[in-house]
């Protein structure tokens, strides 16, 4: 089931770049929540805030407070078992290459320990069907690299990999900008399916994507969070004029 | 400033819905003058405009679907083209009723004139005035003016039912009269369809500005909703951004 | 441009494409030649002293002739086999460190550099410092210091191989892509068992050929093995005596009075390259068959 994320005051920064700038919002439970803003205005690296992925840059830091669920995951927890309940797809699709397609979905479980063989078989197919990816492989499940995969397929892959650990939430850094509007469809599709089970944050440069995929849209600008509501609202009356120059292509 | 061929697009779609605007107008003016002055050069003149105008519909059409399809646009954009689109609409019928009042000219004209105790005259003139407002709200993007049009229709609505108790009671008490006060009715009728026809105008105006579907409303209050973008001025708007506003609290979802 | 201003453009251009091919060609028969020659060189000379003798018996006495080299090419074996198990991991362990938890550091810079100067010792020198640090020193309750031994020699061709086993290690992990690591950490696993269960997994076709790269190197050296393993006549029955290597053994025979064990010498240089050529195929074959079937 997916839970809410509440963000207080996050700030962030490299090095002394100050990248994120008193971030306040509050994004719902069983919902997709997708965030716009021009190259460099701190999408990316507020999602990455949401599983402290952003720490692994040694020069990065945070503060502020990320509740996910009732979780508080600077205060309360470290960054090996958030990443476990909040987890990542990225820009390009990254499966592990050296391996099979079913070890790359139980990778997860596997490196983290996980030894029950009958269950991972279960979980791998269970993923495998959640990501729509599974009649396409079925049959080459160990046979098959993870690499070998159409750039589509991948994706989809990663996606299941994501799932296999039974994360909570899903975050998704512009998962589709590597791929053709075939695969891009159906990824789409697979988010609203998804929706019902995860909390979905979406980072996007499309769109129209957000439009079609996510209740609510924020609008992210210079690191600053500029406007959150709902995606029809956004798209057809914004409130502020920044994310109206934005959205009709007046600049960025 | 980027998408500068859209922007361009934009203002060619407007200039267009203007000059067509401008013929529906024209054809209003000459129609309340040919009932002014029964002169059937004038009725003609109308009768000829609504062929251009009935055109310039279809292109304007087409050119706004090939925007929508092209273009995505977004927000006011979007708005403006779907305003456009009505607007677009309701020109063409006020100049379907320019034409029908024309040929309602042409026959009182053949049966002579009498007095008939309506103001059409002033009544013409409040629609026209009508039209002439909110396409003045159109070319100014000033949702404001386009609110005064909308407190205006009541009149004319009250124009017309009065005019139609009066023309009844004439046509029951002087029967020979019957014809005149019938057309003079259908001229009524007319009119009152042409200042529903700018009050739609003035609607699409104030939803494409402000965002707001003010339509079907009993009485608007002028100025009821007023955002940050009230601010601007111009054809599209423009100004200094509003400060910062970082909503804190849930959003709006929706299941 | 005119028509004939334009053929003439791309005739010369025909002429520059076949020339640059001849030459690309010519420079690659310069490189293939010497390594031929030498192929054959060794076959012409030694193949007429293979024999079932050769690869069964050990060195004839003095001034008799016959025998083999059968203690040799073992005490090469079991000197590589030192050599790899005191090498190869500290190698990649420094290479793992250098790659992936030592970024940056002083540590690391300092590491890297011991590295590169280590890797450009004369040889003779590594066997010299091992003949001081291992065969010269009398400690009473080490049994393994203080006389010349497989064990010396072991540690030497060891220490050779470090520098090599380590840089290409770390170049190797470098080159695998940040994506792929992010992956690991984006699912919750820790950073050690992210660099150990993928970072190195993924590198391992490129570090297994440092490896080989080392091994081959070191399979050749004689110098280190003069002052330390020493040699021996016959089989030797622990690591704490000398042992006898082919390199060592050639070197013996090359020199010699003797016709026919010169001979033997160019025997035992051919059988020593194809024992390294065949050493690194079988590691070929052998985790490439792994990898096809991803191993879980």
């Amino acid at each position: 089931m997916g839970v809410s994320i509440e963000v207080i005051n996050l700030n962030a920064w490299y090095g002394t770049n100050h990248s994120l700038q008193d971030i306040n919002l509050k994004m719902p439970g069983n919902h997709a929540t997708a965030l716009i803003g021009p190259s460099g205005c701190g999408k990316s690296t507020f999602v990455r805030c949401l599983n402290r992925m952003h720490e692994t840059n040694p020069i990065a830091r945070a503060t502020g407070t990320v509740r996910i669920g009732d979780l508080d995951i600077y205060a309360d927890a470290k960054p090996v078992e958030i990443r476990r309940r909040v987890g990542m797809v990225f820009q390009r699709p990254n499966p592990f290459p050296t391996m099979s397609i079913y070890d790359n979905v139980a990778a997860g479980l596997k490196l983290n320990g996980y030894s029950d063989h009958k269950h991972l078989d279960e979980i791998v197919e269970k993923s495998l069907k959640n990501s729509a990816l599974w009649d396409e492989v079925k049959d080459d499940l160990r046979k098959k690299s993870g690499a070998s995969l159409s750039g589509g397929q991948q994706q989809r892959l990663c996606i299941a990999r994501a799932l296999a650990v039974d994360p909570e939430v899903l975050l998704m850094d512009e998962p589709c900008s590597a791929l053709d509007p075939v695969s891009t469809s159906k990824i789409e599709d697979l988010i609203f399916q998804l929706k019902s089970q995860y909390t979905i944050v979406i980072v996007t440069h499309n769109m129209q994507q957000a439009a079609r995929v996510a209740e609510n849209t924020g609008f992210f600008l210079n690191g600053r969070m500029v406007e959150f509501d709902a995606t029809h609202k956004i798209f057809t009356n914004p409130s502020d004029k920044r994310t109206e120059d934005y959205i009709t292509g007046r600049f960025g | 400033m980027t998408r500068i061929r859209f922007q361009q697009s934009l203002e060619d779609l407007k200039e267009n819905l203007l000059v067509m605007a401008g013929l529906a107008e024209q054809a209003i003016q000459r129609a309340i003058e040919a009932y002014r002055t029964r002169d059937l050069s004038i009725c003609d003149l109308v009768s000829r405009s609504e062929i251009a105008i009935n055109r310039m519909e279809r292109d304007i059409d087409q050119s706004a679907l090939d925007l929508l399809a092209m273009e995505q646009p977004m927000a006011i954009d979007l708005r403006f083209i779907l305003s456009v689109i009505k607007i677009n609409a309701d020109l063409e019928r006020v100049g379907d009723a320019a034409k029908s009042i024309s040929d309602r000219v042409r026959h009182m004209e053949r049966m002579g004139s009498v007095e008939l105790p309506v103001d059409i005259p002033r009544m013409a003139s409040m629609a026209a005035d009508m039209v002439r407002r909110s396409l003045q709200s159109f070319i100014e993007g000033d949702a404001e003016l386009a609110r005064t049009v909308l407190t205006m229709d009541d009149a004319v609505d009250q124009m017309n039912r009065s005019s139609y108790k009066t023309l009844t009671r004439v046509m029951e008490e002087s029967s020979h009269l019957a014809p005149q006060a019938l057309n003079a009715l259908m001229i009524s009728r007319s009119l009152e369809r042409v200042a529903d026809h700018a009050t739609n105008i003035a609607e699409d105006v104030i939803f494409w500005i402000q965002g707001d579907d003010v339509r079907h409303h009993k009485s608007v209050a002028a100025g009821a909703n007023a955002t940050p973008k009230d601010a601007s001025s111009g054809a599209a708007p423009t100004g200094a951004a509003p400060a910062d506003t970082t909503p804190a609290g849930t959003a709006p979802a929706q299941s | 441009m005119s028509t004939g201003a334009l053929q003439l453009r791309s005739r010369f251009r025909a002429v520059t494409d076949h020339t640059v091919t001849v030459l690309a060609v010519v420079a690659t028969i310069l490189v293939i030649v010497p390594l031929a020659v030498i192929f054959a060189e060794l076959i012409y000379k030694g193949v007429s002293s293979l024999n079932w003798d050769f690869f069964t018996k050990v060195p004839a006495p003095e001034g008799e002739s016959g025998g083999g080299m059968a203690n040799a090419i073992v005490g090469s074996a079991v000197l590589l086999g030192l050599a790899s198990v005191i090498g190869i991991p500290i190698g990649i362990g420094s290479g793992v460190y250098l790659a992936e938890f030592g970024r940056g550091t002083k540590l690391a810079n300092a590491v890297r550099f011991t590295a590169d100067v280590l890797n450009g010792v004369p040889s003779i020198v590594m066997g010299v410092t091992a003949y001081a640090l291992i065969v010269a020193t009398h400690v009473s309750f080490l049994p393994f210091l203080g006389h010349f031994s497989a064990l010396s020699g072991g540690v030497a061709l060891g220490i050779m191989m470090i520098p090599t086993v380590c840089r290409s290690t770390e170049e190797m992990l470098l080159m695998v892509p940040h994506a792929v690591r992010e992956a690991a950490l984006g699912l919750g696993v820790p950073n050690w068992r992210s660099v150990l269960s993928i970072t190195v997994r993924t590198a391992s076709p490129g570090i297994i050929t440092g490896c080989m790269l080392a091994f081959a190197r070191v399979a050749g050296e004689t110098a280190p093995l003069l002052f330390t393993a020493l040699g021996n006549q016959f089989w030797s029955t622990s690591l704490n005596e000398p042992i006898a290597a082919l390199p060592l053994q050639i070197f013996n025979y090359a020199s010699s009075p003797y016709e026919d064990q010169r001979r033997m010498a160019w025997a035992g240089a051919l059988v020593l390259i194809v024992l390294i050529v065949l050493a690194v195929s079988l590691v070929r074959y052998v985790t490439s068959r792994g990898v096809l079937k991803g191993n879980s």
